[in-house]
């Protein structure tokens, strides 16, 4: 039943350029897939670590702008892209090390400080960063001589990296790495008592979180052939966290749901209505207030009552 | 007068604005342990909320007061319907708060459009003041003057009435201070509608200076942040000196690291948050 579904679900999502009908959709499947693996990245700590980071669009600013410097340099696409993650991961690294002084609120308020510096530097630094006018990149790798100019093309593209992402989720939760910082999330004091370095694996956390925000940081430079500051700002910070804990934290469908939510509300939205903003801070109200834990899971729940309402029924019956 | 002057009298008008907004702000983290993140659209919304009770004739001061007032209205509205149901769920105050204020953004931007308004500076005010033969504008100094009063209101509001009292008790220990009396509920509400008075208040007065556009929300709202953090949730004269330590590395970055300016700004709140994360006049919690 399971393989089944996954099947069913790898084939709809393969298939999505040639049933969706226009570039515009393959587009926005694109932009749902790459948020979808920042989310999923994001995901690591807000779910799984139990620590929400607001400074998030940070790395993946970061990785985007890497990207696009080393490229305007003349660089091949191998080299942007090994170049950009590394950078990423020592600014994971910076990051974590400063982060981690502080868990609950501190550590939101650090990381809210952190995305603010690097979107200072992205909007200030001239020299570095172009400053407003933000940076244009030339091109798209064409991995294995396969062109990534199409929509579909770019659109494949992701869908591996993304599948790539999910499998790499699926391994980390069912790792005993994942049973430890789940445990670090729920009792640190206790994980410390049994012998567990917690700081430590928060850290690699940290790592692991940041290289998927970074990888989605570059296929957003891929995407959009351009970086401003717009891509670091608080708001991108926010809006990511939005996907993670709209869709379900500590789930694997979640962050996906929650950044096919919110990409197709800011299009679609946008699209017929100015005022998507509001929109978008609304859903944030509605769902933090009315169901906290996410739709998937508040989903879920919903669906086991159901089941529960019907089975007594059903051996009654018998 | 020389650069230098210059750049400390707009620190020190910038940090008086800064401990308005930043009072309220501390105040309701360290009472309620809310980060709320509408502070900065508070502010925003008393200016802008001004410009029309200005338009209607009303002048500059009672525009400053009843702004200020709407904009508490507005608060309590949001702490009795909505924080009031998230009480000890961080997480979700943040994201309340955070979705709060991009509603609000939006809202002033379809109310008063995205050009910038330019409050009037009250007539009174205007021209420049001289003092130890140095001519200062009028308006900023006023404003410094403002935030003084303020500061010892605040402080003989929290230290020598009864109210002060139970509020300093609630930010002790919430759970004590229920036990012997005090309704900590309604505190809360108290202090939350004051500190958005107080950041609508300082969004009018601040208007003549910075006028008001769309964006204000999000860059007062970091400097907001950084002060609290800088000087500890929940203490008054960590607001204070935090507010003017902000004031003076925001202006005097820019003008001396005009790259760097927000390296300048929020590194020493890094440090001190890795060095002392209860801020330099917080108290340490367990």
């Amino acid at each position: 039943m399971r393989r089944v579904a996954l099947g069913a679900a790898l084939a709809i999502l393969a298939t999505v350029p040639l049933w969706v009908g226009g570039t515009y959709y393959v587009n926005i499947a694109s932009q749902i897939l790459f948020y979808a693996v920042f989310a999923l990245g994001v995901n690591v700590l807000a779910g799984y670590a139990g620590l929400v980071s607001l400074g998030h669009a940070g790395l993946f600013g970061i990785a985007a702008y890497a990207g696009a410097r080393i490229m305007n340099e003349g660089q091949g696409h191998v080299a942007v892209m090994a170049g950009a993650l590394a950078l990423t991961l020592v600014a994971a690294a910076v990051f974590a090390v400063l982060a981690l002084r502080g868990t609950g609120l501190g550590f939101v308020m650090i990381t809210v400080a952190l995305g603010q510096i690097v979107w200072g530097v992205a909007y200030r630094w001239i020299s570095l960063t172009n400053g407003d006018n933000g940076i244009a990149i030339r091109g798209r790798p064409s991995p294995l001589g396969l062109s990534l100019t199409s929509p579909a093309g770019f659109y494949w593209a992701t869908l591996v990296v993304f599948l790539a992402a999910v499998a790499s989720m699926a391994i980390f939760v069912a790792s005993p790495f994942g049973a430890s910082l789940r445990g670090t999330r729920d009792q640190p004091r206790r994980m410390n008592a049994l012998g567990y370095h917690v700081w430590m694996i928060r850290f690699l956390a940290f790592l692991f979180s940041g290289f998927w925000s970074g990888v989605a940081g570059l296929l957003y430079l891929y995407y959009n052939q351009f970086v401003s500051p717009q891509a670091v700002a608080l708001t991108a910070s926010a809006e990511v966290l939005l996907m993670v804990i709209a869709g379900g934290t500590a789930t694997l469908l979640g962050p996906i749901t929650g950044a096919a939510l919110v990409v197709i509300v800011k299009n679609v939205a946008s699209a017929h209505i100015e005022r998507w903003n509001f929109v978008l801070g609304a859903i944030f109200v509605v769902i933090v207030v009315f169901m906290p834990e996410g739709l998937v899971p508040g989903t879920r729940r919903l669906w086991r009552r159901a089941r529960a309402a019907l089975r007594p029924r059903a051996t009654a019956a018998e | 007068m020389s650069l230098w002057v210059v750049l400390a009298v707009n620190s020190i008008t910038l940090g008086g604005l800064l401990f308005l907004l930043s009072a309220g702000f501390s105040l309701i983290f360290g009472l309620m342990k809310i980060p709320n993140l509408t502070h900065g659209s508070f502010f925003m919304l008393g200016a802008y909320l001004s410009t029309s009770l200005i338009a209607r004739g009303l002048d500059f001061w009672t525009a400053a007061i009843v702004g200020g007032l709407l904009v508490a209205a507005f608060g309590g509205i949001v702490e009795r319907l909505i924080l009031r149901r998230l009480g000890g769920a961080e997480l979700a105050q943040v994201l309340v708060t955070l979705g709060l204020s991009f509603m609000v953004a939006d809202v002033c931007l379809m109310v008063w459009t995205g050009d910038p308004i330019r409050i009037a500076t009250p007539s009174a005010l205007r021209g420049a003041t001289s003092v130890a033969g140095m001519g200062f504008p009028t308006y900023r100094l006023a404003i410094s003057l403002i935030a003084v009063v303020f500061a010892v209101a605040l402080w003989a509001l929290l230290e020598r009435t009864r109210l002060g009292a139970m509020i300093r008790a609630g930010v002790d220990d919430p759970a004590m201070a229920r036990v012997v009396g005090i309704r900590v509920s309604r505190l809360f509400t108290i202090v939350f509608c004051l500190g958005a008075w107080l950041a609508g208040f300082a969004g009018v007065i601040g208007g003549p200076i910075l006028s008001v556009y769309p964006g204000l929300d999000q860059e007062m709202l970091p400097l907001a942040l950084v002060v609290v953090i800088l000087g500890g949730s929940g203490s008054l004269l960590g607001s204070l000196v935090g507010s003017f330590v902000v004031g003076f590395l925001y202006n005097f970055g820019q003008a001396m690291f005009p790259e760097l300016a927000y390296v300048v700004l929020f590194l020493p709140m890094l440090i001190v948050l890795v060095v002392r994360p209860q801020g330099l006049f917080g108290q340490q919690t367990a």
